[in-house]
């Protein structure tokens, strides 16, 4: 729930940059990536004002649904060291701006889409902002510890959400894009949640970590990351896959799989000695991993084009 | 006559107009752009009105 932030007439003054802030622009890039890959490897192409507007205003409704976020976890943002500076927290925006910000740049991101694109699109950028900001923020994030396992639709959405606007509907293409992101959420934000550890258990968040301790944390990062690989290896099989999607697929679950290996066979005192190398290496590249899965579909996209890379 | 000088709010303040500023324009143009393109290519807005706005008579048989 919002708190009143402190207040300080110079501090509540803020600058653009701090409203960017608001959106998340980290998250943002992340989504504009994964929603250009969806739309570019569609069959169907967008004429490029088009495009541009897809990819422009699914990531303004990311950052739409980042600024509800930051709205209702202001509490919490305060009491965790990796957010205390954000805008709200430190003073610099009101809540009711965030929140005001969040709705309006919703409501615009939405209709724009669909008007530049089609009504499925559109539809699904609108679930993916409520999913965000009210299944996962308000509900699931403080209730259980399942947390990030169900709010990492939210995060899977956007490849699907840029093939529907290419060509107005879901197919099994689009929706094993959305699984090897969202089956990839866990293992990335509990390999996080190892070496965060504090931040979590000082807000009362029920992190896995907190709730079921380290070594289930580790165990679940294991399994998860196993019950990925079949759906990131099947993306090469489909119409958008091939030969350099598959190796180069094939490299990363493997090595994925082994980082999680070794994350399971360490304890905490080898952990703590070593500052959490093995798990920061780990996050590290869970990020690599989905960028190079969504870079080889881009890549046979490209392939294709000129008649080669399909199986 | 003398100036107070700036104080480091009014950068804040004005870094903030001027964004709001920057980012409603390039809406503008964008919108108008997307227009050009959709009449262009002769998009029928199925999105807006779920059907043609132009009847479309049966070919003949």
């Amino acid at each position: 729930m919002a708190v009143l932030p402190r207040f300080d007439a110079d501090l509540a003054e803020a600058g653009f940059g701090d409203y960017v802030q608001l959106l998340k622009p980290r998250v943002m890039s992340l989504v504009v990536f994964t929603a250009l890959v969806g739309m570019a490897v569609a069959p169907v192409h967008l004429y490029p004002v088009a495009a541009f507007s897809t990819v422009l205003f699914i990531a303004l409704g990311a950052g739409a649904s980042g600024a509800l976020n930051m709205w209702w976890d202001a509490d919490i943002d305060a009491v965790m060291r990796r957010t205390a500076s954000r805008p709200i927290p430190a003073g610099r925006i009101q809540p009711g701006e965030a929140l005001g910000l969040g709705l309006a740049l919703s409501g615009i991101s939405v209709v724009m889409l669909w008007l530049a694109t089609n009504a499925l699109a559109a539809e699904l950028l609108a679930f993916t902002i409520f999913f965000y900001a009210v299944v996962y923020s308000m509900w699931l994030k403080r209730s259980t510890p399942q947390n990030i396992v169900i709010g990492g639709a939210a995060g899977a959405f956007p490849p699907m959400i840029g093939w529907a606007a290419a060509t107005g509907s879901v197919s099994l293409q689009a929706l094993l894009m959305f699984a090897l992101i969202f089956m990839w959420t866990p293992p990335h934000f509990w390999s996080l949640a190892l070496f965060m550890k504090d931040d979590y258990s000082k807000a009362g968040i029920p992190m896995l970590t907190v709730t079921h301790g380290r070594r289930v944390t580790r165990a679940h990062i294991l399994i998860y990351t196993v019950l990925l690989v079949p759906f990131a290896m099947a993306l090469g099989w489909t119409s958008i896959g091939g030969p350099v999607y598959i190796a180069v697929a094939a490299v990363l679950n493997l090595w994925f799989v082994i980082g999680a290996v070794r994350i399971i066979r360490r304890d905490e005192v080898p952990a703590e000695a070593d500052k959490y190398r093995v798990e920061k290496a780990f996050f590290r590249f869970s990020l690599v991993y989905l960028f190079l899965h969504f870079g080889a579909l881009l890549a046979e996209a490209g392939l294709h084009s000129f008649g080669y890379g399909a199986l | 006559m003398t100036f107070k000088p700036e104080h480091e709010i009014h950068h804040r303040r004005f870094s903030r107009n001027l964004g709001v500023g920057l980012a409603l324009g390039a809406f503008v143009i964008l919108t108008f752009f997307l227009t050009v393109e959709k009449v262009t290519h002769g998009d029928p807005m199925h999105a807006v009105q779920g059907k043609p706005y132009v009847a479309v008579p049966d070919p003949v048989q």
